[in-house]
């Protein structure tokens, strides 16, 4: 009995270890590029780094960087403000948009297969370097301008934003809407996993429930209330962590710009190391936040 | 043909009528909701193609074209001019060469290790398993402009536990060779490889445990049962994470820039392209001339078209690998 007992211990013994083994090339990449790196730069923070021949030396300086950062720079706290709202507004509408266009996608109809491919490629073709180029092109903002005009003015959203705005009610709420519309073409492109981890949760939703919500006699638009979106619930929030992450590491997003040129191109380790962490633990706050409160709406079926 | 036409019609009308209207009404709109999808789906899909339609067309366009207001999308000149201009500012052959084998080794290296570690993940329960788990999910949060800093202290001069230092007398540097982005790939910090981890995980937990039970009554030993059992069921999503991971390096700028600066890859050649362009002028004509911004942008386009048609035909033959197994691999919390 105490043999068997003993061999059990080893076998479990046995599997930890191959275990370890087998994650054990993420554990030293983790403790030596990722742990070592990210309390230096903490330390760095405090400091003023000056990078001579053969070394660096670090000068403590205590929370001067952090001041500076926040009474002294100009641009940044504004920077971080706008990059906050503009990432809260638009994070907001990748989700609505990705999970409407998952809904579309995955009814059936004739050319599923091409409309899915289509919505997929800006996820390869907008990343990366190419998303900072093309929004300094104005080439092709000129092009689309002349393309508008030949429609001869004719905008429902202008004609709709101008009726609106005229009532006088909300006014601040409709522009950020119509702003969001007009940039609608920065929201489709950021919105590729998006969809698919959607489409994924839907294809996922066994059809039987839908028949039985239909025979008693529940409508299409009751079944998406009450079934679909309580059975995604879960990826919502997968989505929204993966929004908000991304959209924090954009190449177009001026703060990440304004640091890469503080510690690329004038060498100041340390302020840019102070500046990433202000932003770094602003973002975390946000999505720590944001994901508490999602968590608890979300519905787990089993 | 008519008279059956039209007692069709008759009988659809009886049915119609004996049915309330209903099923006019149902059908009605079922014709109304696929016109609407149409149209939106339409819409949106030009919305996502028209950038690169645009830029297809300038790209064809001579100088005088650009400035002509008549000429909007098709070109009056047609050249292909700017192909050979842009070919030759970036070294083409050479970055495309480059990217290519860098993109391709490091995709191979990332992904193999992610494999490993995912499938540690997925399948052994060992002590702290849950705080690594926690590594992992930092690792996708963390951005990595956040350590980049001191990232390069640490490859600038680069040392292990000081032997370098005692045995030379100073620190080696890193900086501008590749070692330093494959040690990273190697250990799974590259780019978004918290991710591939995260995913792949997934999808081995996914797999029934019998299989591996089975494997391992019959005498299988932990990394042969892993190797002939496991990994070929797991090929959808890994070609999925590796097509990604291929692509993603492709058009990366900032791990790129950081270190892999002195190799001339596509993506960087890419984001220097107009300081290129303004120098080759300059050395052309002797003077220093300010070239105009709607050349400059026609350039550019033309660039970056040269630089994304390896991907389309790589999407085009490999679609399925993209979107469909990472649809059916069921991604959960």
């Amino acid at each position: 009995m105490k043999k068997q007992k003993n061999k059990l211990a080893g076998l479990q013994k046995r599997k930890a270890l191959s275990g370890y083994l087998f994650i054990a090339p993420f554990i030293i990449g983790f403790l030596v590029f990722m742990v070592q790196p990210f309390f230096q730069s903490l330390y760095m923070s405090f400091c003023d780094v000056q990078v001579g021949a053969g070394s660096f030396t670090p000068i403590w300086l205590g929370l001067d960087n952090y001041i500076r950062a926040f009474r002294i720079d100009p641009e940044f706290s504004r920077l971080l403000v706008e990059e906050i709202s503009r990432m809260a507004l638009y994070s907001l509408a990748i989700m609505v948009f990705s999970f409407f266009v998952a809904l579309i996608l995955n009814q059936k109809f004739k050319g599923r297969a091409l409309v899915r491919a289509v919505f997929f490629l800006p996820v390869i073709l907008s990343s990366g370097v190419i998303l900072g180029l093309e929004s300094e092109n104005s080439v092709m903002a000129a092009m689309n301008v002349a393309i508008e005009e030949t429609a001869q003015g004719i905008s429902i959203t202008g004609a709709l934003e101008s009726i609106l705005t005229t009532a006088g009610v909300g006014t601040r709420a409709y522009e950020s809407v119509f702003e969001v519309i007009d940039n609608i073409y920065d929201v489709a492109i950021s919105s590729g996993i998006q969809i698919i981890i959607f489409l994924s949760g839907l294809q996922t939703i066994s059809t039987s429930m839908y028949e039985a919500a239909d025979i008693e006699g529940c409508t299409k638009w009751e079944s998406l209330w009450k079934i679909t979106f309580p059975m995604l619930s879960s990826l919502f929030l997968v989505n929204w962590i993966y929004t908000v992450i991304d959209f924090c590491m954009r190449s177009d997003n001026e703060v990440i710009d304004k640091i890469t040129e503080i510690t690329v191109d004038q060498i100041n380790y340390g302020y840019g190391s102070a500046l990433s962490w202000i932003y770094f633990v602003v973002v975390m706050v946000i999505v720590g936040i944001s994901s508490l409160i999602i968590s608890r709406r979300v519905y787990y079926y089993d | 043909m008519t008279k059956q036409k039209r007692m069709k019609y008759s009988e659809f009308k009886e049915r119609n009528r004996k049915s309330g209207g209903y099923l006019l009404k149902k059908i009605v709109m079922k014709y109304a909701v696929s016109i609407c999808r149409f149209v939106l789906l339409f819409g949106m899909c030009f919305l996502i193609l028209q950038p690169i339609l645009n830029k297809i067309s300038i790209s064809f366009m001579t100088e005088s074209d650009l400035y002509n207001p008549i000429v909007t999308s098709i070109p009056e000149h047609f050249t292909t001019e700017n192909y050979l201009l842009a070919a030759k500012l970036m070294s083409y052959s050479k970055a495309l060469f480059n990217s290519f084998v860098v993109s391709l080794t490091i995709a191979l290296l990332q992904i193999s290790m992610c494999t490993l570690v995912g499938y540690g993940f997925a399948r052994f329960e060992f002590p702290f398993k849950k705080f690594w788990f926690a590594c992992v999910m930092l690792v996708i949060l963390i951005p990595p402009q956040t350590i980049s800093g001191s990232l390069h202290l640490h490859f600038r001069f680069f040392d292990i536990l000081g032997i370098f230092k005692t045995l030379t007398g100073d620190t080696i540097n890193l900086r501008g060779s590749k070692l330093p982005y494959y040690l990273m790939s190697a250990g799974c910090m590259g780019l978004k490889n918290g991710l591939y981890i995260y995913m792949i995980r997934q999808f081995f937990r996914n797999i029934p445990k019998e299989l591996e039970e089975a494997a391992y009554v019959d005498g299988c030993g932990t990394l042969k049962t892993f190797i002939r059992i496991m990994l070929p069921d797991a090929k959808p999503i890994l070609t999925s994470c590796f097509l990604f991971a291929f692509v993603w390096q492709w058009t990366d700028g900032f791990y790129s820039k950081m270190f892999l600066g002195n190799t001339n890859l596509v993506s960087t050649s890419l984001s220097r392209i107009v300081d290129s362009l303004g120098a080759w002028i300059q050395r052309e004509t002797g003077a220093t001339v300010t070239i105009s911004v709607a050349y400059s942008n026609c350039i550019l386009a033309t660039g970056t078209l040269m630089i994304i048609v390896p991907l389309i035909l790589l999407y085009l033959f490999a679609q399925k690998g993209f979107v469909e197994s990472l649809s059916s691999s069921g991604i959960k919390m």
